[in-house]
């Protein structure tokens, strides 16, 4: 057949094909986020025990490290028993570590090696949804293995207050911040070993100062001042507040206020940074 | 808007100091089947994402399937599916989880989604594997895998940027049969590639790419008549004599090129009694090429 006579009997399918197809799909839509969530669910139900024990075991074991050894030592802080205070301060730690890496380690690894994000991207999917289902997902996640170091402490004698239920959305807001980070940094790395500068230079320092194990006003006044500017800082306020010191209406809303801010911050840079990685 | 499922007008794309797309005119009619050949760093691949709003053009305007790229490039993505070059899928997944996971991106109904996946399984022949972990496949069935992804929705144009790249020639030859079927159903197809039997076997229409633009276009045997004509004349000798034979055929003014260890006078038949001795065969697609692009190809 030739051409012409190819596009003629075509030309009654293609017209008005704007018409019966058209429709607008904007620029976040849940059905697109929710589908490259289900991508990653679907890999988690191939991966979850790695995933879980890397993210679970490592703050679990700070805190029986640290709550046991230098509880034996240190009797209370604060007022708080100091296996009280490492316990609600650790599921910072544990939000740190089941967002952050994932954020930077996994998505690195989907847009350069695998380049599941170029197969997303000839779907109708954009950077915006893919960033945005990464987030939610891996901040998820988050949101439940933060709780892991809080279930051992309880099993360990802590007594939390009812508000204790607000603990997994405070881990999956603070958790979405940081793979936020974490997506931006995978998007600005040129090679994956770049990632050794960002933990040792700012994970490390951001959860030693984070009011985790000691407080931060143990610190010199202008160490003092840059910690409070660490939003795993304000995680830890946070849940502490909720679990064992009372909820501080004031005080909290402005730690909830400094959580939400990095985290929609980060979230629109991630987004600009990996378009920028995956749009020529 | 022309009733095109492609227009690229005008198209400029640049990488820094290079120029990988350099004013691209280009019209795909709905129905057909378009092969884009070219060499190796011809644009092929950038025009490909184009087309998917992956790259954007610095100058000019594509529209697919009536949508005006890159705002509406969501719209027509939504209409088209797309085999990559590369292998881009999920290893560790299976092929009908991965289907499952397209189906939905493609915004197939819950209700007809397992129906979808199914259809694609059966058409790229990957029913028993269906839960074979992607891994687990040969090279072929990736591929096969690939083209099923692309397909799963229905789409009204499939882009297939080489999608035999690499594979022995049983495994591209069970591609072309799905291709071939894709052609035969209407679906609009752009297919870019580098091996000229692929595009004559597949392509209604061939448009040759050359340093960023097309430098010919038209049927197969169109182009072969009209750029290297109905014969070609091989001259087989020591490279001195065919040296020799060029630097004649040169004054002469044939159209020549190198086939191997042979020299190849194209448009033969207008030069009957005066070449030398040597093998008579038809002109293909591949004198073509080499006449317009000034490159060899595999």
């Amino acid at each position: 057949m030739s051409e012409g006579d190819v596009a003629r009997s075509s030309s009654l399918a293609m017209s008005g094909g704007r018409k019966r197809h058209g429709r607008r799909l904007h620029r976040i839509e849940p059905k697109a986020v929710l589908g490259v969530m289900s991508r990653d669910a679907t890999v988690f139900t191939r991966n979850w025990k790695t995933t879980t024990f890397s993210s679970v075991v490592e703050p679990t074991i700070y805190l029986l490290a640290f709550g046991f050894g230098f509880g034996a030592l240190i009797t209370s802080i604060g007022g708080l028993d100091y296996k009280q205070y490492v316990g609600t301060g650790i599921v910072a730690t544990a939000v740190l570590f089941s967002s952050a890496f994932p954020g930077m380690y996994g998505t690195f690894l989907k847009y350069r090696f695998q380049r599941t994000y170029d197969a997303f991207l000839a779907a109708p999917v954009d950077t915006d949804e893919i960033v945005s289902a990464e987030v939610l997902w891996i901040g998820l996640r988050a949101g439940v293995y933060g709780n892991v170091p809080l279930l051992v402490a309880i099993a360990f004698g802590l007594d939390p207050r009812p508000t204790a239920v607000l603990v997994p959305f405070i881990c999956f807001l603070t958790g979405c911040a940081f793979v936020a980070f974490g997506i931006t940094l995978a998007a600005t790395a040129e090679s994956i070993d770049n990632f050794s500068y960002v933990t040792s230079g700012i994970l490390t320092p951001m959860f030693l100062t984070a009011g985790t194990f000691f407080p931060i006003s143990s610190f010199p006044a202008g160490i003092e001042a840059i910690a409070h500017l660490n939003p795993l800082y304000h995680c830890v306020q946070l849940v502490r507040d909720v679990v064992v010191l009372g909820v501080e209406p004031l005080a909290d809303l402005g730690h909830l206020a400094f959580l939400l801010a990095f985290g929609v911050a980060l979230w629109r840079v991630a987004i600009w940074r990996m378009r920028k990685r995956l749009i020529d | 808007m022309s009733g095109a499922a492609i227009s690229l007008r005008g198209v400029v794309k640049r990488f820094g100091p290079i120029t990988a797309v350099a004013g691209l005119d280009l019209e795909v009619p709905p129905g057909i089947c378009l092969g884009l050949l070219g060499p190796n760093g011809a644009g092929k691949s950038t025009t490909m994402r184009m087309l998917t709003a992956q790259a954007i053009p610095d100058e000019g305007a594509i529209s697919v399937l009536g949508w005006t790229l890159p705002g509406e490039s969501k719209q027509a993505r939504a209409e088209m599916g797309v085999v990559p070059q590369l292998d881009n899928l999920d290893v560790e997944l299976t092929c009908r989880q991965i289907l499952t996971v397209f189906a939905r991106l493609y915004r197939v109904p819950p209700d007809a989604r397992a129906g979808a996946v199914q259809r694609a399984l059966q058409i790229a022949n990957l029913t028993e594997r269906a839960e074979t972990r992607v891994d687990l496949l040969s090279g072929g069935m990736r591929r096969r895998l690939l083209i099923a992804r692309g397909l799963v929705h229905r789409p009204r144009l499939v882009l297939l940027d080489e999608p035999t790249v690499g594979l022995d020639p049983q495994v591209r030859q069970e591609l072309w049969s799905l291709i071939g079927a894709l052609r035969a159903e209407g679906t609009t197809v752009l297919m870019s590639t580098h091996y000229i039997e692929e595009a004559e076997r597949l392509a209604d229409t061939v448009a040759v790419m050359a340093r960023g633009l097309i430098v010919a276009r038209g049927r197969p045997a169109d182009l072969v008549r009209q750029h290297a004509g109905e014969q070609t004349h091989e001259v087989y000798g020591p490279p001195a004599r065919l040296e020799e034979l060029r630097a004649q055929g040169e004054r002469a003014g044939w159209a020549m090129r190198r086939s191997g260890p042979a020299l190849a006078i194209l448009h033969a038949e207008q030069h009957d009694g005066t070449l030398p001795e040597g093998v008579r065969r038809a002109a293909t697609l591949e004198d073509a090429f080499v006449v317009l692009t000034g490159e060899e190809i595999e």
